[in-house]
């Protein structure tokens, strides 16, 4: 079956070497400090990996499998939310491309299979906010105040 | 910074934006046939958008895609105004538990 067209891309150029960028969406020390989550896995082909909300209760907002990894440049992961795991039709599917740029990186983030209309409306507004508070984070060592604040909205 | 206001300042360009924020993933042909201009026209407009970043290109097959890439604008947004945010949404957050706490005490004095 022909893959279809993804639903969304996002590219942001980051004044950062590859490498830095690539750990910046693996480790989950560094996820925690500018996306308010931490990305959780071991990161092998067919491991599962979880978006954990920091905080207290510690909320899996989204969950999936590394569906491809090729460090550090190309990881495709799989999304759904925990209570629609095996539910095909509303499992989407995330690439992240890291590509260097001389001393600097763009990041292109594709989102496709987006069928679940809860995940897509989250989607469309936070990969932005996220994509923004990464490129202040490594460029500046501060994320956004503003992803604080979404997080909040959420909890 | 100047490239992303220089490609806004132009009414064409943004009409292309709000064609590809209605709709992601258009090709060059479906854009020009849903605009009044040129396919050259309309070739160097998107060619600008893409330079300020204000475009992300994704190719699907032979097939050029063109998507609405906002992070350069929310840069912008928050720039100036995302300091404020933050202290709104915990102003509301702090009223309505405030609210709610109340709503709650009343409710328990009545049953």
């Amino acid at each position: 079956m022909a893959e279809a067209a993804p639903e969304f891309v996002y590219t942001v150029y980051i004044a950062a070497p590859a490498e830095r960028v690539w750990n910046a969406l693996v480790d989950g020390d560094l996820t925690r400090q500018y996306w308010g989550h931490e990305n959780r896995s071991d990161w092998k082909p067919g491991s599962r990996w979880e978006h954990v909300r920091v905080g207290p209760g510690g909320e899996v907002d989204v969950a999936g499998r590394v569906i491809e990894i090729d460090p550090p440049r190309r990881l495709v992961t799989s999304w759904f939310s925990p209570g629609d795991e095996g539910d095909a039709a509303r499992t989407s599917r995330v690439t992240y491309e890291v590509t260097a740029i001389g001393e600097e990186a763009r990041l292109v983030v594709t989102h496709s299979d987006l069928n679940e209309p809860g995940m897509r409306a989250g989607v469309s507004s936070g990969w932005p906010l996220v994509l923004s508070s990464l490129k202040s984070f490594l460029e500046t060592g501060k994320a956004l105040d503003a992803l604080g604040a979404r997080i909040k909205e959420l909890g | 910074m100047e490239k992303v206001f220089r490609a806004l300042a132009d009414p064409s360009r943004r009409m292309l934006l709000d064609r590809l924020f209605a709709k992601g993933g258009q090709t060059l042909s479906a854009l020009a046939a849903d605009m009044p201009m040129s396919r050259q026209a309309v070739t160097k407009h998107l060619a600008i958008l893409e330079e300020a970043n204000l475009v992300a290109i994704h190719w699907h097959g032979r097939e050029k895609l063109h998507y609405l890439n906002p992070v350069p604008i929310g840069d912008i947004v928050r720039r100036w105004v995302g300091k404020f945010e933050d202290a709104r949404v915990e102003a509301l957050g702090d009223f309505k538990q405030h609210v709610e706490t109340k709503e709650r005490k009343h409710g328990r004095g009545r049953t």
